[in-house]
């Protein structure tokens, strides 16, 4: 009896991967010799940087090395106003009368501007946000760049667009963004609302405001008129301010549903046009059919892309019982193979929590779903000790009632539960406050369009995840925000008709 | 002692290269500057290779994603502004007054914009989910139609050519132009434009030559999809519509006003496209309702 378990052990070891060889991937670091930064950013109003009312600057920090990279300028009310002020003068003199042709032509300018100085831009990402450069190099400043590219040639269509309905602007749109896709958050805000004909205030997030004033000069670089786009920098006192403005027209939120809902609160009442895209709880589903090494890799990809600092992570796996146990040793193995470390280096797949206090939190949860009961299992990777890192982490044994299971971690913590039926999984899926995204892997085509059909969501990824494009709309059912960016339907938050 | 200008012997634009005719024969224009030149008589074997050209390249075009076109599109309009006083030019040696000559160029370049915006656009407005009675999923989209022959506008030097060529080829498709029988220059100057602006070769071929000659062979060959006409010739209108028939080629005039700003839209591209629809069943098992 012993000996055959002990061969039944030795046969299941033979299976394990072994990763105590000599195969080292050597530091590969992208070089920061070409990028230029300056040591003090003010705000970008009206057209030139102008020093703060409040005399005051904040520090911006590198998360993987917790060194200081610049100081940034921190906006009160006044500034606020008199970026509002920019805007009004900008949308009222020159953008709103500007031939929709002509305006298009600035647009694909700062799309071009951007293509030019990608490298620089992902650099400075890395470096600012933590994301690692592989990551920042062929998504993020692409994206971006695409974006413009995309709304600019809407400018001059909208008739096309929305026939029968004259189509028209605004006025102004004050935008607020977070710091897990600082810079193309900035081209999902402004591109859409100058290609529609409206001026803009944009907020970035207070750790990664460095990406949003490098298209603050880039802006500058292109000749868009002066106030057309205003980019001013600070906490959250700076966002409240700019929901509260009584001369914007458009608020258009990304972030967490908490803020989301203080600010559907504080406008209500007025005439302010309000887009949010917040938090979610993807469920990524697999199916016994599916084809399992791919859908490891979906897994990989839905939940430690951008050290799962993304709303649509696939943050919730749900594995058919069958499969469950060839899924989950699996994926520990490919867990094993991932890189955390230095963002900018090349190899890295897994960078730096964009801040301490996101460390906390993430570190909180990790605690959290211990203490629920649920099983820990962390990649044995070596993490650098100065930075803010997390190992990958899958909890395995969760049940639908775990914290881990309902809240948002925005972090690389995968939380595991198994299913039987197709009706089973619909309803765990969908028995949660937010609805942005979900996927689905499995062999049969027309088990996609069931589930595409049955999940209360507003992107379900089949046999992909965390897929993103220009043309392809984005935002959630639910909880998770209403309003669409990208595509056809992401110009209609800033249109009246 | 004055310099003595250098000449440009003005060809013709296939597969990307630029052959003289492979016939020979050349008609003489004569230029506001009193120079001639010598234009190529095009034959119809210039006009099947042109055709086995744009044949070649559809493949990879048609599947170029989207966004790509639309890149490339622009880039044609970035090369073009910046050969704007070339153009500028050689259109006042055509007889354009500098007033009409700027219109003309400016308003090619604002075109190739134009059309460079609408080829990732006009999918999501001319595609539709059609909400049919069973459990499928169907969807019908718009796909290029293959190899366009096109006679382009008698009266303009570029701006005729340029409508025509960017909403065909913004959808994918590729296609044989024949140029302008009396303003011939400006259309192979601007294959120079299209020979460096990333367009892989095949995809727009320029033959200069006689329409009379011609327009029948366009029309007759069994490997192109679609002929335009941009001329008001009623008797060529007949052979044209008579030889599309043997291979039922989609025929269409457009004898427009193209500096008309009504004359662009995506209209223009959807006219060469066709509809694809796909059924596709939904298993429809699971919760009956829907609870959250």
């Amino acid at each position: 009896m012993r000996s055959k378990t002990k061969q039944k052990m030795a046969k299941k070891e033979a299976k394990k991967l072994e990763y105590f060889t000599d195969w080292k991937y050597a530091p590969s670091p992208e070089a920061t010799d070409h990028i230029r930064l300056q040591k003090q950013y003010e705000l970008f109003i009206n057209g030139k940087f102008v020093k703060p009312n409040s005399g005051k600057y904040f520090d911006t920090i590198n998360p993987a090395t917790e060194e200081k990279i610049s100081s940034i300028a921190e906006a009160n009310d006044k500034d606020v106003d008199t970026a509002v002020k920019a805007a009004r003068g900008a949308y009222d003199k020159t953008w709103s009368k500007m031939p929709a042709k002509e305006r298009a032509k600035y647009i694909y300018r700062i799309a071009r501007l951007i293509q030019e100085r990608a490298r620089e831009l992902s650099v400075i990402e890395t470096m600012d946000g933590g994301k690692s450069i592989r990551e920042s190099r062929d998504i993020d400043v692409p994206l971006a760049a695409n974006h413009f590219f995309y709304y600019a040639g809407w400018a001059d269509k909208l008739e096309y667009a929305f026939p029968n309905r004259h189509p028209k602007s605004l006025g102004v749109a004050g935008q607020v963004i977070p710091w897990n896709f600082p810079l193309l958050m900035a081209a999902w805000k402004i591109a859409p609302a100058l290609a529609t004909g409206n001026t803009v205030v944009l907020k970035p997030a207070e750790t990664t405001s460095l990406t949003a004033l490098k298209l603050a000069e880039i802006i500058q670089e292109s000749g868009l008129p002066d106030g057309v786009v205003n980019i001013i920098t600070g906490h959250g006192p700076v966002g409240a301010s700019m929901v509260n403005h009584k001369d914007i027209n458009k608020i258009a939120f990304t972030g967490s549903t908490n803020v989301g809902k203080w600010i559907q609160k504080a406008i209500a009442g007025t005439d302010k046009k309000l887009t949010l895209e917040l938090g979610g709880k993807a469920a990524n589903i697999i199916f016994e059919d599916a084809p399992i090494n791919q859908a490891v890799e979906g897994i990989v990809n839905g939940i430690f892309f951008n050290q799962g600092h993304v709303c649509c992570a696939g943050s919730r796996l749900f594995v058919q019982e069958s499969v469950a146990d060839e899924v989950i040793r699996k994926l520990k193995d490919r867990l094993e193979t991932l890189i955390v470390g230095d963002p900018l280096d090349k190899n890295t797949d897994i960078g730096a929590i964009n801040s301490k206090m996101q460390l906390n939190k993430i570190n909180e949860y990790l605690k959290i779903g211990v203490n629920d009961g649920a099983e820990m299992y962390q990649s044995s990777c070596s993490i650098p000790k100065k930075g803010f890192f997390v190992r990958p982490t899958l909890f395995l044994n969760t049940s639908q009632s775990h914290r881990i299971s309902q809240e948002e971690i925005f972090g690389p913590v995968l939380a595991v539960q198994t299913f039987r039926t197709i009706e089973e999984v619909i309803e765990k899926a969908n028995n949660i406050p937010y609805g942005l995204s979900a996927g689905v892997w499995t062999d049969k085509g027309s088990r996609i369009f069931n589930m595409t059909s049955k999940l209360r969501a507003g992107v379900v990824w089949a046999n992909t995840y965390n897929k993103f494009d220009p043309t392809s709309p984005f935002g959630g059912y639910k909880e998770s925000g209403f309003g669409r960016e990208g595509g056809l339907h992401g110009l209609m938050p800033y249109l009246k008709f | 002692m004055e310099r003595i200008e250098v000449l440009k012997t003005y060809k013709i634009f296939i597969g990307g290269q630029f052959p003289r005719t492979e016939s020979g024969r050349y008609y003489p224009l004569k230029l506001k500057n009193n120079m001639t030149v010598n234009v190529s008589l095009s034959s119809r074997k210039d006009f099947r290779n042109s055709v086995v050209a744009a044949r070649a390249a559809f493949s990879g075009w048609s599947s170029r994603a989207a966004f790509n076109r639309g890149q490339i599109l622009y880039r044609i309009a970035e090369m073009l502004e910046g050969r704007k006083e070339q153009f500028l030019e050689e259109l006042k040696q055509l007889g354009y007054t500098a007033t009409a000559a700027k219109k003309e160029v400016e308003q090619s370049i604002d075109r190739l914009v134009y059309y460079a915006g609408w080829c990732d656009k006009y999918q999501q407005l001319f595609s539709a989910v059609n909400p049919v009675a069973t459990s499928h999923f169907n969807f019908s989209v718009p796909e290029p139609m293959g190899v366009v022959a096109i006679l382009a506008d008698e009266s303009t030097a570029l701006l005729g050519l340029v409508s025509v060529v960017a909403p065909c080829i913004a959808g994918g498709n590729t296609c044989i132009v024949l140029a302008s029988e009396s303003k011939p220059t400006c259309s192979i100057t601007f294959a120079e434009v299209i020979a460096t602006s990333d367009v892989p070769g095949g995809v727009v071929n320029i033959v200069t030559g006689n329409r009379k000659e011609l327009h029948a062979h366009f029309s007759s060959h069994m490997d192109v999809n679609a002929v335009i006409n941009c001329n008001a010739e009623k008797d060529f209108n007949k052979t044209i519509g008579e030889n599309a028939s043997l291979n039922v080629k989609r025929v269409f005039t457009w004898n427009k006003n193209w500096s008309d700003e009504k004359e662009q839209g995506p209209y223009y591209i959807t006219d060469l496209q066709e509809i694809k629809t796909t059924w596709h069943p939904i298993e429809n098992i699971g919760v009956s309702g829907i609870k959250y």
